[in-house]
């Protein structure tokens, strides 16, 4: 419910405002005025936030569950931040301006980083805090690549700045197109590793007597990791928070069985993310507040309030 | 580390710590010399001692002191400033990651520069604004992480902040035209161009006040901190007193340095690591951290400027590689000694 709401509401706000009649009129009959302004503008945006949305969600849930480590997130953890460096790279070096073009350096950047941020967080030693430091650490330094490269390059920080924000603004039918295939392998992966998952968070010798194979669980995880994080960076940029809050959220309602909560949060996820991306537009009008700032500012609070609450 | 070495060695100076520091200190010299000695008019290193002397002709005289000097001194005052607010920090947060560039520190100053560059703002509004968004934002995190500042909720509080900040800082850039953010960006990597005696005598000023007030007042109880929040009070520590006090005035180095260059990235986390990595002695090591600071700053620098032919680098791009090369090593063996 919440989500076909967020829809409807993502599909209607604008720079002119559709009611939710409207928006039906414009879905379903090419005749109505606003079949143009929903078919090509406000769709492709909302269907680019549900994807985005639901990708970084499940990408959440997943690290938290591999690193069995409740503050894991993708964004927090550096790992857009490696599809981002390596977006940049691209936009500097190779002069590539389109999502085909990004999406493999960016998957290629998610895959590293991934890597490494399990290769520290996924020993027995590695508290949360020590987690999210080096996570930040690595934040830091791939920002610092990113600005650097961009300043050698006056034409790319115009290309790029709204993507460094993360922003949906961008969106068309080829993106949408185009994410498609990564999202829906990352999809698939995420929840064809859901029991087995579950059985790895039970420890590895409990994993293998129930017929799991723990290193190819691994495996599996950071593939789908890099896929839905990789392809979601590349089309709108990096967005922090939503991969660590929605799995939050869900896990008082659903109890820990990824099996559950994987699905709640593909539904979750969305919603804040348009949720972030509406009020944005509301909140910046008449231009727009890029949907990164919003999931920060809004998301950033909430996590603090998680920390403090967690003594 | 038995009693009877405390006992033979009553005010606590280490042989190889002060060995780092007149190292490094030592090194700093050679390579400002060089650097002076350096550019498009080249000046030969005995020419330059002359010259810092006194006893130069004109012509090196004005170049070294009105052109380079100024630079140097920027570069090795930042540098040690840095140093001692990430000494201070990595020493409170008991971790050797925990520098002001991953706590929101950093991040304060960069948001309320930021402002300043799209607003159009002068160079000295910017300083200001950095000094106090740095100081805003430690604040903030200090009331947030609550009076007792545990190390744990410190670095989660501080690394939410960072995220949050970054997320404005992009929302900020977008906002920007072309040419603002440009200078937006060559100030966000950190750079000495064009660095004065303007940018060196505030700095000048506030490491004076502030690194006694470290080094004699609350160097040796960090040092006992470092042991745990339980025996330093047991033994006489004030320790939520000290934590603030150092915090603050750690934090007042940082932003004063990124202030006055930038944000340089990771002088505030590699200097007092690769200080305590060669004094191998506990606490802060504020002293040899200020030393190594100053010469990789310094040291960088005289890279940027130099490394390329046809053009200066800002120096924030090669502490910026340095830095990254460094934080990969440190992740992997400080991982397998457990201290990560």
């Amino acid at each position: 419910m919440a989500l076909a709401t967020i829809l409807v509401l993502s599909v209607g706000f604008g720079a002119r405002f559709l009611s939710p009649g409207e928006v039906w009129a414009g879905l379903t009959d090419p005749a109505s005025d606003y079949y143009r302004i929903v078919h090509e503008m406000r769709l492709p945006r909302t269907l680019l936030g549900l994807m985005v949305g639901m990708a970084l969600g499940l990408a959440g849930a997943m690290m938290q569950a591999l690193t069995r480590n409740p503050l894991a997130d993708p964004g927090l953890l550096g790992i857009n931040a490696g599809a981002s460096a390596a977006v940049a790279s691209a936009a500097v070096f190779f002069g590539i301006g389109t999502f085909f073009g990004y999406v493999w350096f960016a998957l290629a950047g998610a895959a590293v980083v991934t890597a490494l941020v399990y290769a520290v967080g996924g020993g027995r030693s590695a508290t949360p805090a020590r987690l999210a430091l080096a996570g930040a650490a690595l934040n830091a330094t791939l920002y610092s690549y990113v600005s650097a490269t961009l300043l050698s390059d006056t034409q790319a920080i115009d290309k790029v700045k709204f993507w460094t924000a993360g922003s949906l603004a961008s969106a068309d039918f080829e993106t949408v197109e185009l994410l498609l295939p990564f999202f829906l392998s990352g999809l698939l992966a995420g929840l064809l590793v859901a029991r087995p998952l579950n059985a790895l968070s039970l420890g590895d010798d409990a994993a293998r007597a129930l017929g799991a194979n723990p290193t190819v669980i691994r495996v599996a995880v950071i593939v789908a990791v890099t896929l839905l994080c990789g392809s979601a960076t590349a089309a709108c940029g990096p967005i922090v928070f939503v991969g660590l809050l929605i799995p939050h959220l869900v896990r008082p309602i659903t109890g820990p069985d990824l099996r559950w909560m994987l699905p709640y949060t593909a539904v979750l996820a969305p919603v804040l993310l348009l949720g972030a991306d509406v009020l944005g537009r509301i909140l910046g009008s008449p231009g727009e507040l890029q949907v990164g700032t919003v999931t920060a500012v809004l998301g950033g609070p909430l996590f603090l309030y998680l920390v403090r609450a967690a003594k | 580390m038995t009693l009877v070495e405390v006992r033979r060695n009553p005010v606590g100076i280490r042989p190889r710590a002060v060995v780092v520091g007149v190292t490094a200190v030592v090194a700093t010299v050679v390579v400002s010399v060089f650097s002076l000695g350096t550019g498009d008019f080249p000046i030969a290193p005995a020419d330059v001692v002359a010259t810092l002397f006194g006893a130069g002709n004109p012509a090196h005289e004005f170049i070294i002191n009105e052109l380079r000097l100024p630079r140097l001194i920027v570069a090795i005052l930042v540098g040690a400033a840095l140093a001692a607010g990430g000494a201070v920090f990595q020493s409170l947060v008991r971790n050797p990651l925990g520098s002001p560039d991953m706590l929101g520190v950093t991040n304060g100053a960069s948001t309320a520069a930021l402002v300043v560059v799209i607003l159009g703002g002068s160079d000295l509004q910017l300083s200001v604004a950095a000094i106090a968004g740095g100081m805003a934002a430690t604040l903030l995190i200090q009331l947030i992480a609550g009076r007792a500042l545990h190390g744990f909720r410190f670095i989660l509080v501080g690394v939410g902040m960072a995220a949050i900040l970054t997320g404005i800082s992009g929302y900020l850039l977008t906002r920007g035209q072309q040419m603002e953010n440009a200078r937006a960006l060559l100030w966000l990597t950190g750079s000495l161009d064009g660095r004065s005696w303007t940018q060196a005598v505030p700095l000048l000023v506030v490491l004076g006040a502030v690194l006694p007030f470290l080094v004699l007042a609350c160097g040796p109880g960090l040092r006992i901190l470092e042991m745990g929040d339980d025996a330093a009070s047991a033994l006489g520590v004030p320790v939520s007193l000290l934590r603030n006090g150092a915090l603050l005035a750690a934090a007042l180095l940082v932003s004063f340095g990124a202030a006055a260059a930038g944000p340089v990235a990771f002088v505030a986390l590699i200097a007092p690591h690769l200080a305590k990595r060669l004094t191998r002695a506990p606490g802060p090591n504020l002293l040899p951290s200020i030393a190594v600071g100053a010469l990789l700053l310094s040291g960088a620098d005289f890279i940027a400027q130099h490394a390329l032919d046809d053009r200066a680098l800002p120096v924030g791009v090669v502490t910026g590689l340095v830095g990254g090369a460094y934080l990969v090593w440190l992740l992997t063996t400080e991982r397998r000694a457990g201290r990560i």
